[in-house]
């Protein structure tokens, strides 16, 4: 196990001692857990968060959306939110499995928001923006110094919004309103119903509908996370958590202090940190394949290669 | 200070905001100008306002071609400087002074405007409009550390600047190269990046991708040059704690 990994100071299983909190919660909680916490300490002074529709009916004044198309917006489609209390926390938990541009209210969240201590959730493309960002801020006036936390989730893949559309109502043939719950893992998509039914997909069936722009990702754990969280390599309810970075480890320590979590070393756990490992390492291989067919994709004409 | 780093300003089709972008590093500039920068001439903040030699110039605003004297101060910028940074949107790109047409009080005549890198050669981009205050501290350490610092220094320097020298490169700064250098080519992931950094708002997130409004664009090359998906560098972002850590410590 090496770089595939990324850099990180601490590996464990864990889930939030919190039973209120899991029951909304897509894996152990770490997310939303982490942020009630930071929140509590001042440590933040709100979250980027994948909220939706109805959260944004409720909560005008939390979300940036051009209201004319609100009746248009359909179920499970994310919207990016700032929130700053749990009960808000609570209402964005979970995954939803296509894009939430969160980064998009990073520079508004120290304007009109008022932001001096930001907390924000991303995939880990999602975290090297945030650390381009910060590094060349080119675009990002008075920003970088303001983000506080960035919890980074693992991802193999995400999906624009028609492609979960396409995947739930006609692979599985149900109504997105009607759906609680999506999840990918043990080798399949799952989809659960608010009335209890559950529809697996094999995996092979969704590989069609992915985002293109994911082929040449080559980050799974989100190595750029202050600490980032993935639910592969975890038992059931629990999940597998990096603390990375200074600002990481300092938080994960109050947490743990304040008993906000449970733990298990990761060792003692299965399927184990070889599974993330190994998981990760098939991502990056296949897509480093892409970014090399890329350049001999036309004749004698290359595709563009972003990473310098 | 023996080793500081002669700086130059050379000002011309700018509207002043990148100079105030610069001084609005408050207490960082003053750090700067104590212990890495000789601040050689600047029209608003030294006293000497004309052309000399130095080790590297920040140049505000276009070059109006009309205009004798601002294409002589800049050819005169160019000779006299070992670094030559096109510092925002109009010296990168021309940004709003590309609709420019002419007729405008109290010079008429002057209606024709570059970006510098159209009669000059360019060592390093800050687009933007404004360019902000952090990415010229940065730009501003890391042109200190390529000139003066040790070979590892020196390292990390050329590896941070190298994508800011090649930016304007097949380029048309505006909304537009969202689409033709990152959607078009299949390396867009929805993060958002883009949006955030329009000044003008230009660009909203619809279903996950940017939704250019292609009128309001400005022409700043902000968007593009923040998106992580246009060009991203392991080596140096991978160090991002580090190298944040090291420029801060630079300007207690
Ligand atoms: C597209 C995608 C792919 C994933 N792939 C994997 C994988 O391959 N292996 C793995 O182990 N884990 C994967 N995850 C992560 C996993 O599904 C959980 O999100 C993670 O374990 C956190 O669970 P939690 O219980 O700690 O967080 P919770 O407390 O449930 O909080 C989850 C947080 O993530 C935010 N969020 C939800 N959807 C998105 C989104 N689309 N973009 C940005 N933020 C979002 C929510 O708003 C919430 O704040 C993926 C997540 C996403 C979004
Ligand atoms: S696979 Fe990579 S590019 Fe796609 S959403 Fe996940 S982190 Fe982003
Ligand atoms: S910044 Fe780049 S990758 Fe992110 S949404 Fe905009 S174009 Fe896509
Ligand atoms: S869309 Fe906005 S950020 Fe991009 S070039 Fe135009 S004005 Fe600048």
């Amino acid at each position: 196990m090496g770089a595939e990994l990324g850099k990180y100071k601490s590996v464990v299983s864990a889930r939030s001692t919190d039973k209120e909190l899991l029951k909304y919660a897509q894996d152990g909680g770490i997310v939303s857990q982490l942020f009630a916490f930071a929140l509590d300490e001042g440590i933040i002074d709100g979250a980027i968060v994948a909220a939706s529709k109805e959260f944004a009916a409720k909560n005008p004044s939390k979300v940036i959306i051009d209201s004319t198309n609100f009746d248009m917006i359909e179920p499970w489609r994310p919207i990016p939110a700032i929130v700053s209390t749990k009960a808000e926390l609570l209402a964005a938990a979970g995954t939803k499995y296509n894009i939430c541009p969160n980064v998009a209210l990073l520079k508004e969240a120290t304007r009109s928001f008022g932001l001096d201590k930001i907390g924000i959730v991303g995939t880990p493309c999602q975290m090297q923006a945030v650390r381009k960002a910060q590094l060349y801020p080119i675009g990002m006036r008075d920003v970088g110094a303001s983000i506080a936390l960035a919890v980074g989730i693992f991802c193999m893949e995400n999906f624009p919004y028609q492609g979960i559309l396409q995947l739930v109502e006609d692979h599985a043939a149900m109504k997105l309103e009607s759906v609680k719950k999506m999840e990918i893992g043990k080798g399949k998509f799952w989809v659960y119903g608010k009335r209890g039914q559950v529809v697996q997909l094999p995996l092979k069936a969704t590989h069609k509908y992915e985002q293109p722009g994911c082929h040449v990702c080559l980050d799974y754990v989100s190595n750029l996370g202050d600490i980032s969280t993935g639910s592969v390599g975890s038992p059931d309810g629990w999940s597998t958590v990096f603390v990375r970075s200074k600002i990481g480890d300092s938080v994960w320590a109050k947490a743990m202090a304040a008993g906000v979590f449970e733990t298990q070393p990761m060792e003692k756990v299965k399927p184990g940190l070889e599974l993330v490992s190994k998981l990760a390492n098939e991502k990056i291989t296949k897509n480093r394949a892409t970014l090399e067919a890329r350049k001999t994709f036309g004749v004698g004409k290359a595709l563009r290669n972003p990473y310098i | 200070m023996a080793d500081k780093i002669s700086l130059g300003y050379t000002h011309l089709s700018g509207c002043t905001g990148c100079t105030v972008a610069l001084a609005d590093n408050y207490a960082g500039l003053l750090t700067l100008l104590d212990k890495y920068v000789d601040l050689k001439y600047m029209p608003t903040l030294a006293d000497a306002r004309h052309v000399q030699k130095v080790d590297v110039s920040f140049v505000e605003g276009s070059v109006c071609i009309n205009d004798k004297l601002a294409v002589e101060e800049l050819k005169e910028t160019r000779e006299k400087s070992t670094i030559v940074v096109a510092l925002g949107g109009c010296a990168c790109y021309g940004n709003i002074t590309r609709f420019s047409r002419g007729g405008q009080q109290n010079q008429p005549g002057h209606e024709a405007f570059l970006p510098i890198g159209d009669l000059i050669k360019v060592d390093v981009y800050i687009p933007g409009c404004a360019p902000t205050p952090q990415m010229i501290r940065n730009v501003a350490v890391m042109a200190y550390l390529l000139l003066k610092g040790t070979k590892e220094q020196k390292d990390l320097a050329t590896a941070f600047l190298k994508p800011l020298m090649t930016m304007a490169q097949g380029c048309e700064a505006c909304s537009c190269d969202i689409m033709t250098t990152v959607i078009n080519q299949g390396l867009c992931m929805g993060c958002g990046t883009c949006a955030a950094s329009c000044p003008v708002n230009a660009i909203t997130m619809e279903y996950g991708k940017p939704q250019l409004e292609r009128d309001l664009c400005i022409k700043c090359g902000a968007c593009v040059a923040q998106c992580p998906r246009s060009w991203f560098s392991f080596d140096v972002v991978e160090n991002y704690e580090a190298i944040n850590e090291a420029i801060m410590a630079a300007l207690q």
